[in-house]
């Protein structure tokens, strides 16, 4: 049972892939490029289709998703926690 | 799963295009003439209106484009015949000369000095010959490589920029080194990675050409916006299913460009490519207006990748939805031709979803209806530019 992908290593950031993914739950997590797994615990709920942090991320850093800049960090957020419009932003526009 | 050889039972129209559906189309010039086309479309069976909202005191480069795509319409390779309706009769010869250059039947009627009794009744006469002329012509042996394919995805989250978009870029890859003619667009929406694409243009010219067409659209958001735009692009939608920014939103757009096509040439809104290949059109992100402009370039089948679940279909093309969310495969079935939501669970691989989605491709071109078909979504909107004089 795969809980989440990552496009590539290196990510910030895993896609949730079920439905129903509360807090404190052990997901096995697929690198979709290196074709790997990897192990997190989720610290929130969270809905299928967002994304869960995969290390520790503090104000004002990069968050990468397929190798690539996606947005810029406005709220602490820990591994295993739920990442969004809540502390993630555009850095256009 | 295709090869050089490949070939599907469809339609080779008078100038060599080839379409897969066999359509009669009542076509209004302007908004205040959909009541006389569609009142034909009601007396003679197999005929189809297309009413819209436009067509009065357009000028310069909005009227060229209102032309371009009710042009382009008429001359789409999956219509057969085409009857147009306008209350000025300049404006429509304007169109009728345009259309019958590709060498259909196309027969034309305004209604100044007639009235929409005599108008209605002259039109249904003309359409009940188109229509008993269209329904004889017959499918034939026509190859894969013919066939002129579009993409645009809707309602997107992040299944769609690892699921359902790969699954039409490994179907795009394997298209383009077939020959096939190919389109992508959405502007806005390569904000973030838009130097992906320019990575990929063939030539150091048409990279020129796309920054300047992807900076014009740029300057256009930055002129107007009141925000950050976060209540726009990402939409709600995306929002909700998990699409954090336009950035994120635009790399999982471009996975539809596969990984080995090269961008061969840009084209304007609903204008026709001049050669096969991967054509970029400087075109809206929303839905009903990208696939109608497609349409309008002469492309003959849609590839609609979605997430959340776009319903949007369009009057003569067939437009094919995959989706990879199992949530909104279980919840919105009826809408998606392929399904692809086993590549999230490692259950597919990305071949496997490319081939899935080459086979409906096929069946889709041999005649079978899209779900989008089915359930009669015909959704038909123009391109507007700017205000009418």
């Amino acid at each position: 049972m795969i809980h989440f992908v990552v496009h590539e290593e290196g990510d910030s950031v895993g896609t949730i892939v079920v439905e129903g993914m509360s807090s404190n739950t052990q997901m096995v997590g697929w690198i979709m490029e290196e074709d790997k797994t990897l192990n997190l615990t989720t610290i929130s709920d969270i809905p299928i289709g967002h994304k869960v942090a995969l290390k520790d991320l503090e104000t004002g850093d990069t968050i990468i998703k397929y190798g690539v800049d996606i947005g810029r960090v406005v709220a602490p957020i820990k591994a295993g926690e739920h990442l969004h419009v809540h502390n993630v932003k555009t850095k256009r526009w | 799963m295709i090869d050089k050889k490949t070939s599907f039972m469809g339609y080779r129209r008078e100038n060599g295009a080839v379409g897969v559906r066999n359509h009669v189309i009542i076509l209004p010039v302007d908004d205040i003439s959909n009541a006389a086309c569609e009142a034909v479309a009601n007396n003679i069976k197999g005929t189809m209106a297309l009413p819209h909202p436009y067509g009065r005191l357009q000028f310069g480069a909005d009227l060229d484009l209102h032309f371009r795509t009710l042009i382009g319409t008429g001359s789409n390779p999956n219509v057969a015949a085409v009857i147009v309706i306008g209350i000025e009769e300049g404006w429509t010869k304007k169109i009728v000369d345009g259309i019958a250059a590709t060498g259909k039947p196309v027969l034309g009627y305004s209604i100044e000095m007639h009235g929409d009794h005599d108008t209605i009744m002259r039109a249904s006469r003309g359409a009940r010959e188109l229509v008993q002329h269209a329904s004889e012509i017959q499918r034939q042996p026509c190859k894969l490589s013919d066939l002129w394919v579009s993409t645009k995805c809707g309602e997107s989250d992040t299944t769609s920029g690892c699921g359902a978009n790969p699954t039409v870029g490994n179907a795009f890859d394997k298209l383009y080194e077939m020959g096939n003619t190919l389109c992508f667009g959405e502007t806005t929406e390569l904000t973030g990675g838009e130097q992906i694409v320019a990575a990929r243009c063939r030539t150091p010219e048409i990279r020129d050409e796309f920054m300047a067409m992807f900076n014009r659209y740029q300057d256009v958001v930055n002129k107007h916006k009141t925000s950050d735009l976060s209540d726009s692009q990402p939409t709600k939608g995306n929002i909700a299913g998990g699409l954090t920014t336009i950035e994120e939103k635009a790399l999982g757009n471009i996975q539809k460009i596969g990984k080995k096509c090269m961008v061969d040439g840009v084209i304007d809104k609903a204008e026709k490519p001049t050669g096969s290949g991967l054509w970029f059109m400087d075109s809206s992100s929303a839905a009903a207006e990208m696939v109608t402009l497609c349409a309008a370039s002469g492309f003959a089948v849609h590839f609609f990748p979605t997430g959340q679940g776009n319903v949007v279909g369009n009057p003569i093309i067939p437009v094919i939805k995959i989706c990879a969310n199992p949530r909104t495969v279980r919840t919105m079935g009826e809408h998606v031709d392929v399904d692809t939501s086993g590549l999230l669970q490692r259950e597919m691989n990305m071949d496997d979803a490319g081939d899935a989605l080459l086979e409906m491709l096929l069946r889709t071109a041999n005649g079978r209806l899209t779900a989008a078909e089915a359930l009669g979504h015909r959704e038909f909107v123009l391109t507007r530019l700017y205000e009418s004089a």
